[in-house]
């Protein structure tokens, strides 16, 4: 059975979106009324998601915090031709991606539960089975594993942009895949590279010991670089981000936030560092200074944005570049901040776009204009939204707080004027997030479409307060969740430390 | 003179023997009893059963010799009888797709299935071809039948357009292979592929000759693929065919020109691999670069499918030149069944896609534009699910047959040392993918403009979707496919 949770996690959600894409197939035949049919599937959906959620439990429960190898591995042979295998197992790095990833996709999918009319159940299999595969990318430790789920994950992505996303959507999916896919065909140049240079083998860990040379190392590392900036993404290469986050429907927006920036920043861990890591020394000074121009320069972008997703989009890319900018300090506060911050972001986030999506639900509008003074009409959401408007910009006790200041404590040790730099996101972050609430939530009712919107109902407030109580829990007591990646951070720091040449 | 004769072996080409006697048989039915409706009803299904038979014949005579037979005129080994399987499997599928789409247009005559069964000789002669006059005579069965296939619509103007196009290319395309195949003749004094070979490894041969010669062969393979600068007939013939034909010609003469491409540059040439393979470069990488970017100005699915058949040709030159480094011979059985491997994934591929454009036509609908597959998903979620599965496959992204395809490919090339090469031809998939996207775009996003119900038969559907759950079902278990290319090509090579 434990051996195989990491499988189920993966497949659990895929077999679940199939069997019901096969009861809304059999359903559109019989004599059922469309909400009786509607029904079963929104239940179903809940029951598949819930389930995958709960067989990741036992991977968080049965971890030893004290191992430094990979656990839960799982290997079988998947295409002895090219020596590729199945390989699966999880460290301490990405543990907790799994679990969170399941964890949102339940949201994901009460999230949707009234606002998707139209296929409904290809809704909610999309995003099961991106679930699945995004578990996939998460704990496969054989690199063409990795490199497939890595690009399957777009596919689900790009219908659901496509299919429910807003006026401009078709836009935004094909700048969404055109652009992934972009960065990850160089790796899979820089994968075959490898391949054949480590004498046949796709193993990461066999990779991660692998001796390379200064200038294929400085190519490797470029080569992942473009794959995974654009996932992340950095500055410049983010400019999908927001159109894609706009567009998105509220779950896809939840996803894409929650979990999918956090693929990109995975793959620095899982590749870049360890493979190439005198390249990485090489290019710190460059990949610091990138994300200080993500947390700055982008901070003031969505200073000025009116459109609330779009804000948040830009929030993001801030966020996502304090990760980047931990990674590279090369020390463990920096490197296990940042990874609290993705998890917290993961919450945070996606928090965020359920607020937009709630008021978008009511009033068809993103646009922060049309708002003002929500709070008097939605007095329980205001509360929840001025929370997690908080956390985003870093309110101590929140989860936003602890990954900012351990990273900003990172910092530091490395360069006093990088951390002040860094530091400035505090201020920028509260800037933006507590501007737009204040004019969003505060202030009279602008206009009658606010003075008649109805307060969050039950299913809402659930998917909201689940939410708070994970920001606050991380806020205040983060320990199980530096506890898991301590040795597994300590370890890749020794790595990364030995030259490879 | 008569003492001397020995009667062939007639054994190993019982497949072909089989094939033709049956052929043969329709014709006399056909010819004296047309008017009976029921005998008409039955040619059919005879052709059908006669390709399955020709498969069984071919299933139970495969072993792991080599047998030459017909004073070595003909060549009966695994790799022969592995591809004349799938060909079977492929020209099958074929007549399935078709049959509603010509029943409705009143062109499901007996010369349809006669023609058929001509180019599938046409193709087995080929696969199964040691010497140059074999080749010639496979193709020139296989190129004649296709023509009047083209132009089995007489009152179309569009079919006789391109039948004239595809005659008049395909014609001079087979007399520069032939005017190479003489070349080689004067430079080794044999026709004989092996004893080609064989000239060249006693430094027989006169070397310059041999390289004129082989440039004219290069040009007629080139043609045969749709190699650019040899692909100008392709998107003109494909757009104007009637569907069917185009089905044919997009996914079972690939099977055989690339049974041909390693019968005359691998068995016979392979010392010239160096020449060779310099030449294929030049058309991989022009191939790669127009299929593409091409493609994303048509609007004819035909058209843009035509185009994209340049472009994996192009994938495929990148395998078959990545065989010999230097001198260094050892890449060759990697290369060469990575692309096998890419051929038959494409077969299944083409197969597919142009079967779903016959799905969805009708009496006087032919729904070949890019805009017929609007709301797709609307209309029919399944098939709209096995059109998505389908480009995604030919656009190469995982988890389907042609991404592994495609990343074997690469893989053989980066090994053969051409990584920039590799890393272009990367950047034009990526092009690529755009083209195949849209269509998904089309299905998915867009409402239907065309709100017919599909009406297909049951066989149909079910060998559709059969071919689509085969591209995923290969894409999430490749080994299978690409081990049974490499073991095919160690008995054979």
């Amino acid at each position: 059975m434990m051996n195989f949770l990491l499988s189920l996690s993966i497949w659990t959600p895929i077999l679940g979106a199939l069997l019901i894409f096969a009861v809304s197939a059999i359903g559109a035949i019989g004599e059922h009324s469309s909400s009786q049919q509607r029904n079963t599937v929104r239940w179903l959906s809940l029951a598949v998601a819930l389930v995958s959620f709960l067989v990741t439990l036992p991977l968080y429960l049965g971890f030893d915090t004290q191992a430094t190898s990979f656990q839960f591995i799982e290997q079988a042979p998947w295409i002895p031709r090219f020596n590729v295998w199945y390989l699966l197992g999880v460290d301490g790095i990405s543990l907790l991606f799994i679990l969170l990833n399941s964890f949102i996709t339940v949201l994901v999918v009460l999230a949707g539960w009234e606002v998707i009319e139209e296929k409904q159940a290809q809704y909610m299999g999309a995003f099961l089975i991106m679930s699945g595969l995004m578990n996939g990318i998460f704990a496969a430790l054989d690199a063409m594993l990795f490199y497939v789920f890595f690009e399957a994950s777009l596919i689900p992505m790009y219908i659901i942009i496509g299919v429910w996303g807003g006026p401009n959507r078709v836009y935004a999916a094909f700048k969404f895949f055109l652009y992934t896919l972009a960065g990850s065909l160089l790796m899979l140049v820089a994968l075959i590279w490898l391949f054949l240079e480590s004498g046949g083998s796709f193993v990461l860990p066999e990779w991660h010991a692998l001796k390379i040379g200064m200038a294929p190392q400085i190519l490797l590392f470029i080569a992942f670089l473009i794959a995974f900036a654009v996932k992340v993404p950095m500055w410049p290469v983010h400019t999908w981000l927001p159109d894609a986050h706009v567009e998105a429907p509220t779950g896809g927006s939840v996803v894409l936030a929650a979990i999918m920036l956090k693929l990109g920043a995975y793959g620095f861990l899982r590749f870049s560092l360890p493979i190439a890591p005198d390249a990485s020394h090489y290019f710190a000074p460059m990949m610091i200074a990138l994300s200080l121009i993500a947390v700055i320069y982008i901070g003031f972008v969505a200073l000025v944005q009116t459109d609330m997703k779009k804000l948040i989009a830009y929030s993001s890319i801030s966020h996502m570049g304090f990760v980047t900018l931990g990674f590279f300090l090369f020390n463990s506060l920096g490197i296990e901040g940042a990874l609290v911050q993705m998890i917290s972001h993961g919450f945070i986030s996606a928090a965020m776009f359920l607020c937009v999506g709630v008021m978008y639900d009511r009033m068809h509008s993103r646009m922060i204009g049309d708002y003002g003074g929500v709070i008097h009409t939605m007095p329980k959401f205001a509360a929840l939204f001025v929370f997690f408007a908080m956390a985003n910009a870093g309110l101590p006790a929140t989860s936003g707080f602890v990954g900012e200041f351990m990273v900003i404590l990172g910092a530091v040790k490395t360069n006093f004027w990088v951390a002040a730099a860094a530091a400035t996101t505090l201020i920028m972050g509260a800037a933006y997030t507590l501007w737009m609430v204040k004019r969003v939530a505060f202030g009279p009712i602008a206009n009658d479409h606010v003075r008649h919107l109805v307060d969050i109902n039950q299913r809402e407030f659930l998917i909201l307060a689940l939410l708070a109580v994970c920001v606050l829990g991380m806020g205040l007591y983060p320990f199980p969740f530096t506890d898991v990646m301590h040795i597994s951070v300590d370890n890749l720091l020794r790595h990364v430390a030995v030259s490879k040449l | 003179m008569l003492q001397n004769f020995i009667a062939p072996d007639l054994t190993p080409a019982l497949p072909e023997i089989f094939l033709l006697s049956m052929a043969c048989a329709i014709l006399l039915l056909s010819a004296f009893t047309h008017r009976t409706r029921l005998i008409a009803a039955l040619i059919g299904p005879l052709t059908q059963l006669t390709l399955v038979g020709c498969a069984v014949l071919t299933y139970l005579t495969m072993d792991t010799q080599t047998v030459l037979t017909f004073s070595n005129m003909f060549v009966d080994d695994l790799l022969g009888d592995f591809l004349k399987l799938i060909l079977m499997v492929a020209v099958t599928t074929v007549l399935v797709y078709s049959r509603d789409y010509l029943a409705v247009r009143n062109l499901e005559k007996p010369e349809f299935y006669l023609l058929v069964l001509f180019a599938t000789l046409g193709m087995m002669v080929m696969i199964s071809a040691s010497h140059l006059i074999t080749v010639y005579l496979g193709l020139e069965l296989l190129s004649l039948s296709l023509y009047a296939l083209v132009a089995i619509d007489r009152d179309s103007s569009r079919a006789t357009e391109a039948a004239m196009k595809y005659f008049i290319l395909g014609a001079l395309a087979s007399g520069l292979l032939l005017y190479g195949m003489s070349m080689i003749y004067g430079a080794t004094g044999t026709l004989e592929i092996g004893g080609i070979a064989q000239a060249i490894d006693n430094h027989a041969a006169n070397s310059g000759l041999m390289i004129f010669g082989l440039v004219f062969l290069v040009a007629g393979i080139g043609f045969k693929l749709g190699a650019v600068p040899f692909h100008m007939w392709i998107p003109d013939v494909y757009q104007g065919a009637p569907t069917p034909m185009t089905l044919l010609i997009g996914s079972a003469p690939k099977l055989a020109a690339f049974a041909m491409t390693l019968r005359l540059l691998v068995y016979g040439l392979f010392d010239l691999a160096g020449h060779w393979q310099a030449m294929f470069m030049i058309m991989a990488v022009l191939s790669i670069a127009l299929g593409n970017l091409a493609a994303i100005a048509q609007t004819n699915l035909k058209r843009m499918l035509g185009y994209s058949t340049i472009s994996h040709m192009g994938f495929l030159l990148l395998a078959l030149m990545s065989g010999v480094v230097g001198d260094d011979k050892h890449f060759a059985l990697n290369a060469y069944s990575v692309a096998m491997y890419y051929v038959v994934a494409y077969v299944m591929m083409s197969l597919g896609s142009f079967g779903m454009i016959l799905l969805l036509s009708r009496a006087g609908h032919e729904a070949e534009n890019l805009d017929d597959f609007k709301g797709l998903n609307k209309r029919s979620p399944w098939f709209a699910a096995m059109m998505m599965i389908f480009m995604l496959s030919m656009a190469g992204i995982p988890f389907f047959v042609g991404f592994f395809a495609k990343f074997s490919v690469l893989l053989a090339a980066v090994d053969a040392g051409y990584l920039s090469l590799v890393i272009f031809a990367v950047i034009f998939s990526l092009i690529g993918a755009f083209y195949y996207l849209r269509v998904i775009k089309l299905m998915y996003f867009d409402p239907p403009i065309d709100t017919a119900p599909i009406e297909a038969r049951l066989d149909m559907r079910v060998l559709l979707s059969a071919n689509g759950i085969g591209v995923a079902l290969f894409g999430l278990f490749p080994n299978m496919l690409m081990a049974l290319c490499t073991a095919t090509l160690i008995h054979s090579m």
